[in-house]
């Protein structure tokens, strides 16, 4: 069904950016501008997703030019839950980001940055055409380029020079594999290029482009051996942008292996052995890392490497509970994951660093914030019956109906890891008394405003409440999580709905 | 730089250098041309102003800080991307007058685009080599 409402969720973005740069040097009418233009984004989300569940899928032929020649813009049911979780992180990190952000940041542009990467991200959720897909891509790290070095510490910097080498990397990669895949199919449309490369006889050839994909998404999304760029730089910038980082720039590279390795390459043995033995690899090395790590962001920029290995796995075993395992991970993840850096953020407001030897006793001194922390820390763990918990059954099944062993121990290494890191994190940070005679650790907390303190524990509340209900309301999650699957084993309806023509399965 | 012929000759070329600029812009929809290009002309008339006389006469000359253009671009070209979708068809749909006006021809919405376009790369190159020329001052 065609409807203009697809475009929607990006359009709010770029036109709160553009009124942004109206406001240049003027934070407070900026703050208040971001905060609105996030929240009527949600809006658009929720009502684009619940026209999609009711509906089936929407899109958009970009003026008027009918698929598979111009731009099609697509929203099923997996890009359009992708949007509104992302809408969801967006306006938890735009409340945030009014206290979370020095002055200094936001008078060089932070805000509309802020909306170009959410435009960004939008965007490539949405779209139906591979190169547009690299054109998002393009926005997206073009913005985030920005927001990593923006405030210019040596340590940015730094980070900025790593993330942004290997990002022109991966977009290379990506490049010259849809210039490959043009070349062989004469096509850009994802649906048209599904019935084209489908038909190929030539597979050799198809596993070789797959795998121009892999390397992409694989460096964007963090897959070993390409994940070295994100722990050395995601601590570095300021709480705010690494949430939205953590959160969310991995996973858009997460789906996007999803949305190539369901319509255009179905994985065949060799590139499902391919991703499994990527994925027990990235679990391991993520472990490893987080595992010896004092630093709570650098700690969790570790964890973030091994958890994207579960989904990653999910997608290689691919079978319909592997995939219903994953995408739920996926879901999980996405706002654990901003909420987790939100917190670090605000950890860091209460004493100053976030190095675990130098604090402690917070929960002497903030019971109820140490308690809401431990919702989300529990999350991330997966402690029935919280969130974590649901897709890592779903995954150790499929791993064992399928034989996928090694990927099983792996996600079991993986997960005890993550409980012993985070129990390690609990007890330092949180029932350890805080260690006398350290200099420059300070309360920046207690000394704000109850106004100010809503603002940084508001969306902490907010994202923690939407994890509650991932975990607690399961049973929805598995209804939509079990759509997904169906579209994406049987593809015809999406082919149909874009190419506007009749497939058979 | 303290050349007189290229001081007289840069206040003389400016004026011709935007004129041509305009032209560009107008010719882009059928020959080559267009925003981007007609855009980089008419900061070169800015620049090379620049060079000769000084930067801050070239900011007084234009009045606005170069910076203001980018938004603005910004949102003349959204909008001309955007209002197809309030009449209900597809974004970014070309709409046209019917009849040509006369010297520019026919009006479309992909001019007002190509107008958007046309600012903001005034408004960033500017931005750029002004902010670079005043910090090596």
């Amino acid at each position: 069904m065609t409807s203009n409402a697809v475009v929607l969720p990006f359009i709010v973005h770029l036109f709160t950016a553009i009124l942004l740069l109206f406001f240049w040097r003027k934070t407070v009418a900026q703050r208040i501008i971001s905060v609105m233009g996030s929240t009527l984004a949600l809006t658009v989300a929720i009502g684009l997703f619940s026209s999609v569940w009711n509906d089936g899928i929407l899109t958009m032929q970009a003026a008027g030019w009918a698929a598979p020649f111009g731009i099609s813009f697509v929203a099923d049911v997996f890009s359009s839950s992708m949007v509104l979780l992302t809408s969801f992180s967006g306006l938890a990190v735009a409340v945030y980001s009014a206290t979370g952000i020095s002055r200094g940041r936001m008078l060089f542009g932070y805000f509309p940055m802020f909306h170009f990467l959410l435009m960004g991200l939008n965007g490539a959720y949405l779209t139906g055409d591979i190169f547009n897909l690299y054109v998002w891509f393009e926005v997206i790290i073009i913005a985030s380029f920005v927001l990593m070095s923006l405030g210019g510490r040596k340590a940015q910097i730094e980070g900025s020079v790593k993330y942004m080498a290997m990002n022109i990397l991966a977009s290379t990669f990506f490049l010259t594999g849809i210039g490959i895949l043009y070349g062989i199919t004469g096509s850009l449309n994802i649906a048209d290029l599904s019935l084209k490369v489908g038909a190929m006889e030539n597979r050799k050839l198809v596993d070789m482009t797959a795998i121009f994909f892999i390397v992409g998404f694989g460096i964007k999304s963090a897959v070993f051996p390409l994940y070295f760029w994100l722990p050395s730089s995601y601590h570095t910038p300021p709480s705010a942008v690494a949430a939205i980082f953590g959160g969310l720039l991995t996973k858009v590279g997460i789906y996007a292996l999803f949305r190539i390795f369901t319509l255009i390459f179905v994985p065949d043995d060799f590139l499902s052995n391919l991703l499994i033995v990527l994925a027990v690899l990235t679990v391991l090395t993520g472990t490893f890392g987080a595992v010896i790590k004092n630093n709570i962001r650098r700690l969790l920029s570790y964890l973030i490497v091994c958890h994207i290995g579960f989904m990653v796995g999910g997608l290689g075993m691919y079978s319909e509970v592997a995939l219903a395992g994953a995408l739920f991970y996926l879901f999980h993840d996405m706002m654990v994951k901003t909420n987790i850096f939100l917190i670090a953020g605000l950890i860091r407001k209460l004493r100053g660093t976030m190095n675990m030897d130098k604090i402690g006793g917070l929960y002497a001194e903030y019971p109820l914030l140490s308690l809401l922390m431990a919702v989300v820390l529990f999350s991330l763990v997966g402690i029935p019956p919280l969130s974590g918990f649901w897709p890592k059954i779903y995954l150790f099944e499929a791993g064992f109906m399928d034989h996928h062993y090694a990927l099983v121990a792996a996600i079991i290494i993986g997960s005890f890891a993550t409980l012993y890191v985070i129990a390690k994190m609990w007890a330092k940070v949180f029932w350890k008394s805080q260690p006398e005679g350290i200099a420059g650790v300070e309360d920046g907390f207690r000394p704000m405003s109850n106004f100010r303190r809503s603002l940084l524990v508001g969306p902490i509340v907010f994202l923690a409440a939407i994890t509650l209900f991932i975990g607690l309301g399961a049973e929805h999650i598995v209804t939509v999580v079990n759509h997904i699957v169906r579209e994406m084993k049987d593809t015809s309806p999406y082919i149909q709905a874009v190419l506007e023509m009749h497939v058979s399965p | 730089m303290k050349s007189t012929i290229l001081k007289t000759a840069s206040s003389y070329l400016l004026p011709i250098l935007l004129l041509f600029s305009i032209f560009i812009l107008l010719r882009g929809h059928y020959l080559p041309g267009g925003g981007f290009v007609g855009g980089l002309i008419a900061s070169i008339a800015f620049v090379l102003h620049s060079f000769t006389h000084d930067t801050e006469a070239t900011l007084q000359l234009l009045r606005i800080h170069p910076r203001a253009l980018i938004p603005v671009g910004l949102g003349v070209s959204a909008l001309s991307m955007f209002v197809p979708f309030l009449g209900g068809l597809p974004v970014m749909t070309g709409l046209w007058f019917d009849e040509p006006v006369p010297v520019i021809g026919l009006i479309g919405s992909a001019l007002v685009f190509d107008l958007g376009v046309y600012l903001v790369v005034i408004g960033v190159v500017l931005t750029v080599l002004f902010t670079i020329s005043q910090y090596s001052e």
